[in-house]
């Protein structure tokens, strides 16, 4: 399989004098929509929040589509246990993510673009804003027709869910929607919208800045370019750390690990849990295992079946109760690894609710529920005396 | 009309009077009186054209758009795994013990609840608590006590 040595990289955080973000925006918009399209295509960029849609087909798509009214958004809603990334990046370098906003919603069409960042990070909103009103100032000069507003969440995970984001948005619960109509033909207020992830933003104005080539260059085939990991548990340096894509898990270890790593959970809560003897055949990217940037590593003093408990109880409060799957499936899976733990029921029960979560994953109305099997699976196949025992 | 009345209809001029606006309008309710009164869903519902059920309803979707009474600083201490990993427990305890409240609950003077909440994402530094907006990262049962000392002193 096609994988990269781990490799440190600084393109989110780096800055550049001499090619400013609103100079990126200034540089850009003297291409056509089509080209920017074809360079963001071309440069094999997907989403970072985790689902990994290609970026430039998601442009086109909401370009294609005919509306007075667009929408840009981006989603800040970072709630997925392990990930911080998203924070350092408003904090550190939010002009880079306005000025992919701007780029996008020149592509697409849109004169508003909107940041909802999650409740949580509340503290942020205000130098934030003044970051916005000078960016804002600096569009309005350069006369160019797009705004950038500030909205916040009140602290529900499943609002990063881009359906039950624009639900909130709009002053409603944040259950979210069935799919299709995807939000590039109908989102926010109904009207075709792009929402990316921070991250992917900050890169699109990367590659509108340095070019698709030097983006292309890193990574490997299925996964282009870099990534910015949040990596946290039993490890010396917890941090924030751009690598880039397509590295084996094993290296990751090497650099990252406390020298006693058991386990690590890729790609926070909702992701998979790898074992140490699959370390050196797990490939971390499109082709291996997909993240959005939460690595947490487990050193051999941890339980797992505690660590399986904690993400149980966190999905069955933060499941959003719309569907039966989802709402009961998660309260039945934290109580039947209490019962099986307890000895009140016999250990094959475990294979029972692996069943159920099959059916979470097919039945569910949106990924919260339907990606509870992986982190289930995972565990319990590779951890199965632990949850027992 | 009553101080909370007033801060409502000054909102919704803020915001506007459409249902887009209703997330932004409970956020600054409960930013000044730290939970959503029956009073204050209705104020809201008659200002933004909505049935109050319609309010009560986004209202209680949201953990941090409280509709039980609060006191006047709210602690949140992150309870997810890489905090759990990094010593929670220690910190839930020293604060209960400290404030003589369990977690939910309000001290006798009003001025703090005590609550714990979902990944607040700082799993690098933890254990984390959230002081209403303030955010305190790698904090010890000794330190949190003293942020919470220097609230109360702060706090009428």
């Amino acid at each position: 399989m096609d994988q990269k040595p781990l490799k440190k990289i600084d393109i989110i955080f780096g800055w550049d004098d001499k090619c400013t973000p609103i100079q990126v925006v200034e540089k850009t918009i003297k291409k056509t929509p089509e080209n920017i399209i074809l360079d963001m295509i071309d440069s094999g960029l997907k989403g970072r929040g985790g689902a990994g849609f290609p970026t430039g087909l998601k442009w086109k798509f909401c370009r294609n589509e005919e509306s007075e009214v667009k929408y840009v958004i981006c989603n800040a809603d970072e709630g997925e246990p392990g990930t911080f990334k998203d924070r350092e990046i408003l904090d550190k370098v939010p002009e880079k993510i306005f000025a992919g906003m701007t780029i996008c919603g020149y592509v697409i069409g849109a004169r508003e673009g909107y940041i909802y960042v999650r409740g949580e990070y509340n503290f942020m909103l205000k130098t934030l804003q003044q970051k916005i009103d000078i960016f804002n100032q600096q569009l309005h000069d350069m006369k160019v027709d797009f705004h950038v507003f500030l909205r916040s969440g009140s602290g529900a995970y499943v609002c990063g869910e881009e359906s039950a984001l624009f639900e909130s948005m709009e002053g409603k619960r944040g259950e979210p929607r069935n799919k299709p109509p995807y939000p590039t033909v109908a989102g926010y207020n109904n009207k075709p919208t792009v929402i990316n992830n921070v991250e992917t933003l900050v890169y699109t104005s990367e590659i509108c800045r340095m070019g698709p080539e030097q983006f292309k260059a890193l990574g490997t085939n299925d996964s282009r370019g870099s990534k910015v990991f949040s990596v946290s548990g039993d490890t010396p340096i917890a941090g924030i750390y751009e690598l880039e894509l397509g590295m084996p898990l094993r290296d990751f270890v090497d650099e990252f690990g406390d020298g006693d790593t058991k386990a690590i959970q890729v790609g926070g809560a909702s992701g998979h849990c790898v074992p140490r003897k699959k370390f050196n055949d797990t490939i971390i990217g499109f082709e291996g295992i997909p993240t959005g940037g939460s690595m947490m590593i487990f050193n051999s003093s941890r339980s797992m079946y505690n660590v399986l408990h904690d993400y149980l109880e966190f999905f069955t409060e933060e499941s959003c109760g719309q569907c039966t799957p989802c709402r009961i499936g998660c309260q039945q899976l934290l109580k039947g690894i209490e019962a099986v733990k307890k000895g009140e029921r016999p250990p094959t029960y475990l294979d029972d609710l692996k069943r159920l979560t099959a059916t979470m994953k097919i039945a569910a109305k949106c990924g919260l529920g339907q990606s509870v099997a992986n982190p289930f699976t995972s565990i319990v196949d590779n951890f199965r005396e632990e949850i027992i025992y | 009309m009553t101080t909370t009345e007033v801060l409502i209809h000054d909102l919704v001029e803020k915001h506007g009077k459409s249902r887009n606006a209703l997330m932004p309008v409970l956020q600054g309710v409960v930013a000044c009186e730290k939970f959503l009164s029956e009073e204050a869903m209705i104020a809201v519902a008659r200002e933004l054209d909505l049935s109050a059920a319609d309010v009560y309803g986004t209202a209680s979707f949201y953990t941090f758009l409280d509709t039980k009474p609060r006191g006047k600083n709210i602690v949140r201490v992150c309870k997810t795994i890489s905090c759990h990993m990094q010593g929670k427990d220690a910190i839930i305890k020293a604060i209960e013990n400290h404030l003589m409240v369990k977690v939910g609950e309000t001290s006798p003077d009003k001025k703090f609840t005590l609550l714990t909440a979902n990944c607040l994402g700082w799993c690098h530094k933890g254990p984390v608590m959230l002081i209403n907006d303030e955010v305190f990262p790698s904090v010890t049962p000794e330190k949190a006590i003293e942020i919470i000392e220097e609230f109360a002193k702060k706090t009428i």
